[in-house]
């Protein structure tokens, strides 16, 4: 999912990105969520990636559905169109939109209930399509705007913060994603800039459904003792897979690097991702390794991070359609009505 | 009409009684999934194309195979394609239904039997006309699932003797229904000869009933209305649809993905020029409309009433949001699971308010097949020119039937792409502010993403007209009240009721949808037999126009005939209406999942004028 902006000379003395863009032109309007919240960090790496990918924001949609996390899309990215629409239901506006005009490079922005319950079968089709899309969601493991009630993927006996006991298990959405189709997964703390910043870039330079599980500490209902969402017990039990560094394809950069420890997996426009091996038994590209590699850290109440699982080169849901490369939205009359030649064939056919 | 203590195969062929002729229904009384679907089309065809009126229902269970279905042919010199209820001449194949399907036949009808089922004791005041059709199958082919397939064949050939229809066009209808399969024409021709041939040697005409050559029907194309609303969306340049299966609405957009994927190829590289995605269910469908709509696609779903149930979320999304949406909802009866094969006009109050909070929707309501097609023109139209979901409210009885019209008319007008921002406008109003009112009809502008305009937030939470949250009570206000006024712009958009003023008539009929096929017929009888003239007012949109008001103010008493029990549109009139108004207004309602018939209408009329 990139797209080709004529890079621009930048103007002396100011700081700008390759198309000539400064930090300013990729933020959004002023965060109402708590201080602290993890999602806001979220935003914050959202704004530098599409900033030093240098991304024109325009070319840009941002949607959500319903609750915290979907409020975020109205504080980036002020310039690109956003649609923060009903409450589990921004995968299929992001399906109709993502085909109508495939040019554009769409993020989802959801959140732990919005995905995983009232939105689960949604969130099921979409991967399954691998419709090309950025799907993050913001994982805390609460219904924040509602105050505090458990999510689906609030761990078996994790706690709120009144005591109650949650006494179902999580659903995993990132084994869920791998097992739906999706081709490119990863799992991310809000609490880890680096990280997170470089998956994010690697996400929006993949061609798929990239899925991007954040844990993200609600700070006012779910970062109590008891909580397997708070900061301490996240920066406790992450466990990165591996050091994630991302370089993309106009960095002409020869890396240095050792093929023993260190596995380089190339994006289609030529972008790369660079992880240096922390995990043992780690195969991003291995489907069945990457679901073990789940089950095995959260038996262990264990966050495995990083790039979970990726499949660069995986059809995607528009390509699969066989659709015109122009965009269908911006399609004249003169290519959609048919002549009267059809009509006359058509009522033929009926006489 | 009588035909007396017929002793069958002894009488004479004499007929005391006079001729009927093109003027009668046929039944076809079958089991599900035993093929008759071809059978009983060449019958329909046959008889249009020896230029008789004709209309063909068919009444089938929620059921692939092994339920009784009924196919009912109505031949009528005068034109009158609605539905009759007396069945003149039965076809009795399903042992099933065979004995209720004799005992409700009027006195004086005739019916064709399979011979096994015994069924000539059951009456005296029916002609009967066995026929041995195992005994005659075994004679065409060996192979028993072929049997199957076109021992249905055998009861046209029966028919085409006993009714006078021309064999010539029976076997050019069965050339028209199979195309160039050349063995399937071989095979089912002799079954349609066998029954020809056995009816001439054993069965000597008793009853009155016969088919005439007429020229009332050249130059005629006999379609589903759900195939002529998918020529208009195809018609509409539609690019993109999202879809759910569901009776009775899925032929809609399997039909149109069949003229999509002929006619709507990129001529250099072969590509589609449209994408159609099947959904997970409803919700997602019309999600995926709303997406495409918002940025920029003309986009459409298809779905029934349950599906309209689920879409209610995001039809108040796109009200809202202000995001063109075209649905197509071929009723069915409900509530809930209801009658899913039959035909209602049972959705027509959910789908004007559909969604919580304040909402109304324009509402199209094709009579015709032709309306198929030109208001699903119309509709792409109007959604994208108000920006909001607009309704195609259909029916099972339009969308499945099949029914005579003349062939459709190429779209004069250009596509209606509505107020979409340009560089120029820009320039001219200064600054884009999404919902504005710079026109003062209620529709601002909009952009969509890659237009190079500027962008802007869509959220279904409260905004102001520069489409920032919020929840000032001004703010708030403002914008209902703009929906509102955007509303009463539509109510001069929308297509206007089709009227009949009589000059001295009293009493008024509203109808809409397919009531106004028996209301033609019920007003001719209401006229021949009462000597009363009934002016007629036919309903083709919601928002109502001034038209109606007027219509109203003119009659002494008004009835609104629809097809659901809560007298749905009367309810929506009423919200509309002054006291005086008010209290003309009457309902007759009709829903027992069959079509509405002419006669049905005129008792009821007749019976509310008598305790007036």
């Amino acid at each position: 999912m990139s797209t080709e902006t004529p890079v621009q000379p930048p103007a002396p003395g100011k700081k700008v990105n390759r198309i000539g863009l400064e930090p300013a032109a990729y933020r959004g309007g002023k965060t109402t969520l708590c201080a602290g919240c993890g999602h806001n960090a979220i935003t914050e790496r959202l704004i530098e990636s599409f900033y030093e990918l240098g991304i024109e924001p325009t070319q840009v949609v941002k949607l959500s559905g319903i609750g915290c996390s979907s409020k975020a899309p109205a504080y980036f990215l002020n310039a690109a169109h956003g649609f923060n629409s009903v409450h589990g239901r921004m995968p299929s506006v992001a399906t109709g939109a993502v085909v109508s005009n495939r040019t554009l490079i769409a993020v989802g922005v959801s959140g732990d209930g919005d995905t995983g319950a009232i939105g689960i079968g949604q969130f099921v089709h979409l991967m399954r399509r691998n419709l090309p899309i950025v799907y993050i969601i913001e994982d805390n493991g609460c219904y924040g705007l509602t105050k505090g009630q458990f999510s689906p993927t609030a761990d078996l006996g994790s706690t709120l913060k009144s005591g109650v006991v949650n006494d179902l298990p999580p659903i995993d959405t990132c084994a869920l994603a791998i097992e739906l189709g999706a081709s490119f997964v990863a799992r991310s703390f809000s609490g880890d800039p680096k990280q997170l910043k470089a998956i994010l870039k690697a996400a929006i330079s993949h061609r798929g459904t990239s899925m991007i599980d954040v844990i993200s500490p609600c700070v006012t209902f779910n970062d109590h003792e008891g909580s397997t969402k708070s900061y301490s017990y996240v920066k406790d039990h992450d466990e990165p897979l591996a050091d994630v560094s991302f370089v993309p394809y106009f960095e002409d950069i020869a890396v240095e690097y050792d093929p023993g420890s260190t596995q380089e997996v190339r994006l289609h426009n030529g972008s790369r991702i660079m992880l240096s091996k922390l995990a043992e038994d780690y195969q991003p590209t291995d489907k069945m390794s990457a679901l073990r590699l789940l089950h095995e850290t959260t038996s262990r109440g264990e966050y495995a991070t990083g790039v979970i699982y990726i499949e660069p080169d995986k059809q995607d849901f528009v390509d699969m359609l066989g659709i015109v490369d122009e965009p269908l939205s911006m399609l004249t009359e003169a290519q959609t009505r048919p002549g009267k030649a059809v009509l006359d064939e058509l009522m033929q056919s009926f006489g | 009409m009588s035909v007396t203590d017929v002793a069958v195969q002894e009488t004479p062929s004499q007929s005391r009684t006079e001729r009927i002729v093109n003027n009668f229904a046929i039944q076809v009384a079958t089991v599900n999934g035993s093929g008759s679907q071809t059978a009983n089309l060449v019958l329909l065809r046959s008889i249009f194309q020896m230029g008789v009126p004709v209309s063909g229902k068919n009444m089938f269970p929620s059921n692939i195979a092994g339920l009784p279905t009924w196919y009912t042919i109505r031949t009528s010199a005068k034109g009158y394609i609605g539905r009759k209820k007396e069945v003149d001449f039965l076809v009795a194949m399903n042992p099933e239904t065979a004995r209720e399907d004799v005992l409700t036949l009027p006195p004086g009808s005739a019916a064709v039997y399979d011979e096994p089922l015994k069924l000539k004791d059951l009456r005296t005041d029916v002609v009967f006309y066995p026929v041995p059709f195992d005994k005659l199958i075994t004679a065409i082919t060996h192979d028993a699932k072929l049997r199957r397939l076109v021992r249905n064949m055998i009861y046209d050939g029966v028919l085409s003797r006993l009714l006078s229809i021309d064999m010539a066009q029976m076997e050019k209808a069965l050339r028209k229904q199979l195309g160039k399969k050349e063995k399937a024409i071989v095979l089912n021709m002799s079954a349609l000869k066998a029954g020809y041939d056995y009816a001439e040697a054993n069965l000597p005409k008793l009853d009155p009933f016969v088919i005439e050559p007429m020229n009332k029907t050249q130059g005629m194309i006999l379609i589903e209305g759900n195939d002529a609303a998918a020529i208009g969306c195809l018609m509409a340049g539609v690019t993109f649809v999202g879809w759910y299966p569901i009776t009775p609405s899925s032929s809609l957009c399997e039909s149109l993905i069949g003229y999509l994927k002929k006619y709507r190829r990129d001529p250099e590289t072969g590509k589609a020029t449209y994408a159609v995605i099947q959904a997970e269910d409803e919700i997602a469908a019309l999600g995926m409309v709303i997406g495409a709509s918002w940025v920029g696609a003309r986009a459409m779903t298809s779905t029934a009433g349950p599906g309209i149930s689920l879409m209610a979320e995001f039809t108040g999304l796109g009200y809202y949001t202000e995001v063109p949406a075209v649905i197509f909802d071929i009723q069915r009866v409900g509530p809930s699971t209801g009658l899913p094969t039959r035909t209602a006009q049972q959705d027509m109050l959910s789908a004007a308010v559909l969604s919580h909070g304040d909402t109304k929707h324009p509402m199209l309501i094709p009579s015709s097949v032709t309306e198929c097609y030109t208001m699903a023109m119309e509709a792409f139209d109007l959604a994208e020119r108000l920006q909001t979901p607009v309704f195609v409210m259909s029916d099972l009885d339009l969308g499945m039937n099949t029914w005579m019209s003349y062939p459709f008319e190429y779209p004069t007008r250009p596509l209606d792409r509505g107020k979409r921002l340009d560089e120029a406008t820009l320039q001219k109003i200064g600054e884009f502010a999404r919902y504005r009112d710079v026109d003062g009809d209620g529709i601002p502008y909009r952009t969509v993403p890659g237009d190079g305009l500027p962008a802007y937030f869509v959220r279904g939470s409260g905004h102001n007209e520069k489409a920032q949250y919020s929840e000032r009570a001004d703010d708030y206000a403002n914008n209902l009240d703009r929906l509102a006024r955007k509303f009463e712009t539509a109510r001069t958009l929308v297509p206007k009721p089709e009227v009949d003023m009589v000059p001295g008539a009293r009493i008024g009929l509203i109808a809409y949808g397919t009531s106004h096929w028996a209301i033609v017929e019920s007003r001719d009888q209401i006229k021949s037999e009462q000597g009363i003239d009934v002016s007629y007012l036919r309903l083709r949109a919601y928002p109502f126009t001034r038209e109606v008001a007027e219509f109203i103010d003119r009659c002494d008493r008004v009835y609104l005939v629809e097809q659901n029990r809560d007298a749905q549109m009367l309810g929506l009139l009423k919200m509309e209406c002054t006291p005086a108004q008010f209290a003309k207004l009457r309902s007759i309602r009709h829903y027992i999942g069959l079509p509405l018939d002419g006669r049905s209408v005129t008792t009821e009329l007749l019976k509310q004028e008598r305790s007036a």
